[in-house]
């Protein structure tokens, strides 16, 4: 159940921030932790969602967003653009489920994020499907700002890929 | 601290506590799960502490489950009889929690102290595979955590164990002043 899920993943957080002292070390550690999760969970993605080959990093990002996050979170998040190459793109979440019970930062823990596991989850995903990206938080409500915005850059030029199918 | 009274009052206080409209699938919270596991598994050298540790995760989210739970479930009514505990952790607890009912709820013959809670399949086990050598490993230590902050937030102090019995079995034994006071209520 959700409630169950976000809860848990409160209290992975919490025994992080007891274990570790340094902010980075716990958004390190979450990022990692959501890294190994995500090569599993692009396993399940595919076979429960058998979708096309991707054919251009657009429909990448609306597949993660429309049909991942539906999936596993139960949020939709919107897509957008942000440069003109077309390598980056941003989700915008107005509803994040992980903190559904968190008020806010504790004024000690002000950098840390709190959801850096989603990043690390769609970048372990991401990589399984040979496309390498670098995943990052560009705003988060956590911290005051008015939405939650994750921004994946995918490392690779759109020419490699054509190359690689040949 | 200071900060969070002058703000003002945090949107997510004032939402209402209905439902959650989406289920999420099993495939997230297990891999979330596993991953909690590993983290435990690396940081600690015996299956006891494993146990241990997971166990005081489970008392985090229980601690925090029940307010929630409890308001929605028997809003204006607090259970103050053992067995009305008991009856609320396997059905609406359980069901909120893991979608189904815990499987049985026993007695146990020799001591009235003690209760069973048992599931065939639980939740928490679905993905894990124990190897040989951890044999004694159950990760419903999870669970076990979880019920015993329920227990003891609600007023009836516990300890809870998680054994392989029938399945997954959650020994409850209930302190002694417990007890006493549900048999004093029942005289009354």
């Amino acid at each position: 159940s959700r409630e169950l899920f976000v809860l848990t993943y409160g209290a992975l957080v919490a025994q992080l921030c007891k274990d570790y002292e340094k902010d980075e070390d716990v958004n390190t550690c979450l990022d990692r932790m959501g890294y190994d999760i995500g090569v599993r969970l692009i396993d399940d993605f595919l076979a429960r969602s058998a979708v096309k080959k991707c054919r251009s990093y657009s429909e990448t990002a609306d597949m993660i967003a429309q049909v991942a996050f539906k999936t596993y979170l139960g949020v939709t998040p919107s897509v957008s653009c942000s440069s003109a190459t077309g390598n980056e793109f941003s989700l915008i979440l107005d509803k994040n489920p992980l903190v559904d019970f968190v008020e806010e930062l504790p004024a000690e823990r002000a950098s840390l994020c709190y959801c850096n596991l989603l990043c690390g989850v769609i970048r372990g995903a991401l990589e399984m499907v040979h496309l390498a990206a670098e995943v990052t938080f560009l705003q988060d409500r956590l911290k005051g700002d008015a939405v939650t915005e994750i921004g994946i850059t995918f490392l690779r030029k759109p020419e490699d890929r054509k190359h690689k199918r040949n | 601290m200071d900060s969070r009274f002058t703000r003002g009052k945090s949107p997510v206080l004032e939402r209402a506590l209905g439902r959650p409209r989406s289920e999420l699938s099993l495939a997230a919270f297990a891999l979330l799960f596993s991953e909690l596991v590993q983290y435990c598994q690396r940081r600690v050298a015996s299956v006891a502490e494993l146990q241990a540790r997971l166990a005081q995760l489970g008392h985090h989210v229980g601690l925090r489950a029940l307010d929630a739970l409890v308001a929605r479930e028997r809003p204006g009514r607090r259970e103050t009889k053992v067995l009305g505990v008991l009856l609320f952790v396997k059905g609406p607890l359980w069901r909120a929690l893991f979608g189904r009912e815990a499987d049985k709820l026993e007695q146990a013959n020799d001591d009235d102290r003690t209760f069973y809670v048992i599931e065939r399949e639980p939740l928490v086990n679905t993905f894990v595979s124990v190897p040989r050598e951890n044999s004694s490993l159950n990760c419903a230590a999870f669970a076990a955590g979880l019920l015993e902050a329920v227990l003891g937030a609600s007023g009836f102090p516990a300890r809870v164990s998680a054994h392989w019995h029938k399945g997954t079995t959650l020994m409850i034994k209930f302190d002694e002043a417990v007890i006493a006071r549900d048999k004093s209520l029942e005289g009354r």
